[in-house]
Order: structure tokens, then C-alpha cells, then sequence
């Protein structure tokens, strides 16, 4: 044994060294490629071709033109504001809706929980587009939608807070940011979900020993401690939103464009390759840094 | 926590009831408990005994009958209404809040402006100031424990329930702690209302022990009147080991002893003992409550042959000795074919062993009788 123990010691211990080494690499190699292929590189073209000059007929060159970000800049500041705008608004609905949405399945649904989960992510079933033209005959003039924010007087408060323009919901602020919510729901509803279905229940237990009532057990117990769900679901909801171009082409007018939808005149219509280019890479810092800033005062890494 | 408090007035429950829809789980307590007394709540798991203790905190809402604290009747008010605190079985801390914050979290909510100061006061009686910082799950079952226990005494409650709050922790650690929860009762003064189902632990903690099963109340007690003098056959057999002898009748010569007769021997009982309206007359009706005579193993003696005949003598054949170092269990089988159980202490007594005919005797004082159904 005197001698054995140095033999038997080392060797597995190196052994397990070399393996703990090699295998995280195995493991991440086939989605470092892909990311490689199809993010890396991708982001290097669209970077160079931000900074080009040319066009479609006589081709591009390189030569680290910024002036197109500074135009694209000038001409479309304000539907990067809008589509924020529009995103931001989204999310607090996704939030409003999805939170109790989430809670309810998570501590209130008993045997029904996996239906209603089901049901949550149910509307992927059917296509985005289709989807979203829906909601077009959803909130048609004639429609019952329309008809009770009419006779609730809804209508008026929706057009004095600028979400409309008259009595009618379609083609309006107001019907992209629903389509926004509905369409980005369950992306809100399953991390909360998750955040919420973790959550010890005798914890409120012990709030409300300690003199906490509903609202406060709310907000000193539940809501920090499922404040990881909140963050990754209004990530979740708020980068794909600014993005997004669909709801705003389908459900919106010439004064709701977002900025998705700019980007995709100016690649497919306009062909106008290095402002489409110098616009993505515009939304995409300004997307990483808004949630570098948010996830920093959320401050996730000091929760559970 | 420098100053006890003192409580308005005793916890009172009258004719509590909890249903689950069919189930009984608390089938009409009535029970007062002393302001200021460590009272202990004992029974098996499912006994009622931990919904009770819900009921009191508020967070489990009576079927019928009446919660008072003082002369206020609390029934009807919500948990972080009453001046209840309780220390839960899974410690509940909050996982997101440093210890300081946990302990704080009953006084913030009451406003407490000087909160800060108070917790680390309540830190300190658990022993625990240097972990105020760190966060619940940084810390050991035991200090977690600890940390619930001052959560909830910092708030000065009148009422102080304890459910099961050892019973996740090892031995050892299980020992200091009850010593540390009787210090701790001590300094403060308040009700503690202590909810288990280790019989050892309500005796050695509690000045009252209230024995609970199927949802009522067997017998509320002392310790030693529990133990001495089981009103049931039920707390006979909870509260330690004890041998029953079916009894057949009781007849009355008179004076402070009535004689019973169990398989044909008449044994010696203190009247004092008896239940009430027990009939003296020979022997028992058809169809009444069983009657048992009850002896400990360890008031059981074995008579040597030179020994003054006892009161009581019963013979039997030895069919099992264990020695467990500070004392002999022995099995001595009767006549009728029941073993009773005999504990003597390894004293240089008169020792038996498997096979031998011996007498057992013991003294009449040292009896007890319980009438029911086992």
C-alpha cells in the first residue's frame, strides 16, 4: 500500500486532466463551426459591405466609407426610436399579460398545467404570417373588436395617447403593438414559466408570517425571485420586436414603419447594400448595448 | 432582546376543526396554553398536530371553532395580521436576501426604524452576527435553523411557533439545539408552542405536552404526569415502552387500594388511579371499554427468593435477555402467553437468564390504568 498509493494516485488524475481537456472541446467544436459559417462570417461580409462604395450593376469596393452610417443615421433615427419604442411597449404588454398567464400555470393549473403549456406555444403550430394577418380581420373596422373599444369608449382614449389616429384599430400604432405582444407572448410567458414553477411556495408562506400582505409578498418575495425569468423573457421579447417587420408591414401605415422594415426595403427593393448593411450593424450594437446596460441593473448574477 | 416580553395572555383554542373535504385532519381541539409556558404539541406524523399550528399562524383557515390570544379572537384575521411568528420546518428562508435581511424582514414590514440594530441583536442570540452577510444557502442546516429562529423571535411575537424545526438536523446537532431553544425561551419570555413528533424532544423541552392523534387530544400534561400517569392506553404506548395487562374486574376491600384481577391474580391498585365511574363490583359489563392495567419495563422488578413478598407478584419463564450496557432488557413470558418487557439497571442486582422461573413484583404507586380500546 506504501507504494501503491502514488502509482494509483497520479495516474488517474492525469488521465482525467487530458480527458476533462479534450472533451468540452469535442462538445462545443460542431456548434463553434456552425456559429463560424453561418455568424462569423456573415457579420465580417456585412461589416465590409456597411463600408463599400458602388452598386448592384458596376459591383462594390472596400473603402471604409463611415459616411453611410452617418447618412443611414440621419435619415432613419427616427424609426430606430420608433421600433424601441414600439419593442419597449410590447415587452411591459408581453410582461403584463404573460405574468399572471405564467403564474397561474405554474402554482394554480393542478393537472392541467402540461395542457396549458401546450396551448401557450400552440400558436407556433400555424405560420408567423398567417398569424399575423389574423389579427387583421381581428381588429377589421366591422369586427367585434373594434365594436366593443367603440362602445367602451376605448377608442378615444387609444387615439388621445397617439396609439390611433381615429376610431378605427387597424393599420395604427396601436394593432403593431399587438401584433407584437400576441406574436411574442410565449416567449415572455415560458421563461417566467420556468422562473415561477421553481419558486418554493413556502416562502409566501413565511412572508405572510412576517407581516407581508399579498402586494408585498409580491414584491420583496416573488417578483425578485423570479426576476432571471423576467430578464431572459423580455430579452427574449424586446430583441426580436425591434427587429421585427412583419407586424408593422401588415398591421401598420406609412407613419408606423420600423426599422426591420427599412432594412428590408433597402436590401430587396432599393438594393441599396451598404446603407441596409451600415442599419443592421446600427441596430445590432445598439440592441447589445441596451441590454448590456439593462442586464447590468437587473443585476442577474446576484439572483438565485 | 434585552428585555423579555411579555405576552397579553394565554393562546386559546376552542373546538378547532380543520376538514380536508372528507378528511379530518383536526376534529375539535379545545386547549389553553399559559402566556409565557413552553408547550409542545406531540404526535404522530398526520395527527393534526403541524394543521393546528397553521391554524394559529393563520396561514390555514379554521373549519369551525375559535382562535383567541388574550381576550382578542384572532380567528378571523389574515397571517401578517397576527402577532404570530413561526419558524417553519423547511426553514422557508429567503434565498435571495442576505442573513440580515431575512432576520429584518418581519420588522421592516412593521416599520421598525431601528431594524438593522435589533436583527444583529437577534444574530447574536443565535450566535450567528459574523454570518450577517452571507446568504442562507452559504450556511449549514444548522446555522440555517438558527437564522430561522431569529427571523422570527426578533419580531418580539406573542405567540412563537416551532414545527418540527430539528427535525431535518443530525443528532448530535439536534441536542444543543434544544438546549440553545429552552435558553433562548428562557431569555426571551415568549410562548413557544413546539410542534414534534419525537417524544424524547417534548419531554425534555416543554413544561406542557399536549399528546395528539387522529386529530383530537389525548391528554395534557407535565412531562412526568404524562409519563407516570397515561390517561390513555394511546399515550401509554407513545410516551415510552409499557406493558398492559388486560384486566378482567375490580373488587374493593376498602382503604386506599383496590384489588384488580388480570388472568386470575389480584393485583393492587391505588384507588386514585382508577378513571372515573369505574365499577368496584366484580367484574366488568359485556361490550364496555376494555380495561389495562399499565406497568414501565423499568418499575418492574425480578424478586430474589429471599425477598418480602411483594403486593404485586406475577410468575413467569424468562424468554429473552438483552444487555444493552446501562441496563438488562429482559422478556418474561406470563401463564395467559403475554410477554411483558422488564428493564433492570446493571446494578449488581439479581441477574436472569433465558429459561429461569422467576417472580416479578412492583410497587402499586408505580402503576397506572387506562380504559379504551387499543
Amino acid at each position: 500500500m506504501a507504494f501503491a498509493h502514488p502509482i494509483g494516485g497520479v495516474r488517474p488524475v492525469r488521465s482525467s486532466r487530458r480527458r476533462g481537456y479534450f472533451v468540452p472541446v469535442l462538445l462545443l467544436t460542431p456548434a463553434m463551426l456552425w456559429l463560424t459559417v453561418f455568424f462569423v462570417v456573415p457579420t465580417i461580409s456585412l461589416a465590409s459591405q456597411s463600408l463599400q462604395t458602388g452598386d448592384i450593376d458596376n459591383g462594390y469596393t472596400l473603402t471604409w466609407n463611415f459616411q453611410t452610417y452617418a447618412d443611414a443615421l440621419a435619415r432613419y433615427w427616427s424609426h430606430f426610436l420608433r421600433s424601441f419604442g414600439y419593442a419597449a411597449t410590447a415587452t411591459v404588454g408581453t410582461l403584463l399579460l404573460g405574468y399572471p398567464l405564467a403564474w397561474f400555470i405554474a402554482h394554480r393549473s393542478g393537472k392541467y398545467k402540461n395542457a396549458l403549456l401546450v396551448l401557450v406555444v400552440a400558436p407556433f403550430f400555424t405560420n408567423f404570417l398567417i398569424r399575423t394577418l389574423a389579427w387583421q380581420i381581428i381588429l377589421t373596422d366591422t369586427g367585434p373588436v373594434t365594436g366593443f373599444f367603440r362602445a367602451t369608449g376605448l377608442t378615444s382614449v387609444l387615439q388621445a395617447v397617439g396609439l390611433t389616429n381615429n376610431d378605427t384599430l387597424l393599420f395604427s400604432p396601436f394593432a403593431v403593438v399587438s401584433g407584437l405582444v400576441y406574436n411574442f407572448l410565449p416567449f415572455m410567458v415560458l421563461p417566467l414559466y420556468a422562473s415561477l414553477e421553481r419558486l418554493d411556495t413556502r416562502l409566501l408562506d413565511a412572508a405572510g408570517d412576517l407581516y407581508a400582505n399579498g402586494w408585498h409578498t409580491f414584491w420583496r418575495v416573488i417578483w425578485p425571485l423570479s426576476l432571471p425569468g423576467v430578464v431572459s423573457g423580455t430579452l427574449l421579447t424586446f430583441i426580436p420586436a425591434a427587429g421585427d417587420y412583419i407586424n408593422s408591414k401588415l398591421l401598420g401605415n406609412t407613419q408606423t414603419v420600423m426599422i426591420g422594415q427599412v432594412i428590408d426595403a433597402q436590401f430587396l427593393r432599393v438594393l441599396d447594400y451598404p446603407t441596409a448593411a451600415a442599419l443592421s450593424f446600427i441596430l445590432m450594437i445598439t440592441i447589445i448595448i441596451l441590454v448590456g446596460v439593462y442586464v447590468r441593473i437587473a443585476g442577474t448574477e446576484e439572483l438565485v | 432582546m434585552t428585555k423579555p416580553t411579555t405576552s397579553s395572555g394565554p393562546l386559546r383554542l376552542v373546538g378547532l376543526t380543520r376538514h380536508f373535504d372528507d378528511f379530518v385532519a383536526v376534529a375539535g381541539i379545545d386547549l389553553e396554553v399559559p402566556a409565557g409556558s413552553f408547550f409542545a404539541l406531540l404526535g404522530p406524523s398526520g395527527c393534526g398536530k403541524t394543521t393546528t399550528l397553521r391554524m394559529v399562524a393563520g396561514l390555514e383557515e379554521p373549519t369551525a371553532g375559535r382562535i383567541y390570544l388574550g381576550d382578542e379572537d384572532i380567528t378571523a384575521t389574515r397571517a401578517y395580521q397576527r402577532r404570530v411568528n413561526t419558524v417553519f420546518q423547511s426553514y422557508a428562508l429567503f434565498p435571495h436576501l442576505s442573513v440580515l435581511d431575512n432576520v429584518g424582514f418581519g420588522l421592516r414590514q412593521l416599520k421598525v426604524a431601528d431594524w438593522k440594530q435589533r436583527s444583529m441583536e437577534a444574530l447574536e442570540l443565535v450566535q450567528l452576527a459574523d454570518r450577517s452577510r452571507q446568504r442562507p444557502r452559504q450556511l449549514s442546516g444548522g446555522m440555517q435553523q438558527r437564522v430561522a429562529l431569529a427571523r422570527a423571535i426578533v419580531n418580539r411575537p406573542e405567540v412563537l411557533l416551532l414545527d418540527e424545526p430539528l427535525g431535518a438536523l443530525d443528532l448530535k446537532l439536534r441536542r444543543e439545539m434544544q438546549i440553545e431553544l429552552k435558553r433562548i425561551q428562557q431569555e426571551v419570555g415568549i410562548t413557544f408552542i413546539h410542534v414534534t413528533h419525537d417524544q424524547e424532544e417534548a419531554m425534555t423541552m416543554a413544561d406542557t405536552v399536549a399528546v395528539m392523534n387522529a386529530g383530537h387530544l389525548e391528554q395534557v400534561g407535565e412531562p412526568a404526569a404524562l409519563y407516570d400517569r397515561p390517561a390513555t392506553a394511546y399515550v401509554a404506548s407513545f410516551l415510552g415502552q409499557s406493558n398492559l395487562l388486560p384486566l378482567e374486574g375490580f373488587s374493593d376491600p376498602g382503604g386506599e387500594f383496590v384489588t384488580a384481577h388480570a388472568h386470575g391474580n389480584g393485583l393492587v391498585v391505588e384507588r386514585a388511579q382508577l378513571p372515573k365511574g369505574m365499577p368496584l363490583d366484580g367484574g366488568f359489563a359485556e361490550g364496555a371499554p376494555s380495561v389495562h392495567l399499565g406497568i414501565r419495563p423499568e418499575k418492574l422488578r425480578i424478586l430474589s427468593p429471599d425477598e418480602a413478598p411483594s403486593a404485586n407478584r406475577l410468575g413467569g419463564t424468562v424468554t429473552d435477555a438483552s444487555f444493552t450496557g446501562v441496563a438488562t432488557t429482559y422478556l418474561v413470558a406470563m401463564p395467559w402467553g403475554q410477554e411483558l418487557t422488564v428493564t433492570r439497571p446493571n446494578d449488581g442486582s439479581l441477574r436472569a437468564r433465558p429459561g429461569d422461573a422467576v417472580v416479578l413484583g412492583w410497587d402499586p404507586h408505580q402503576s397506572f390504568v387506562v380504559s379504551e380500546a387499543l
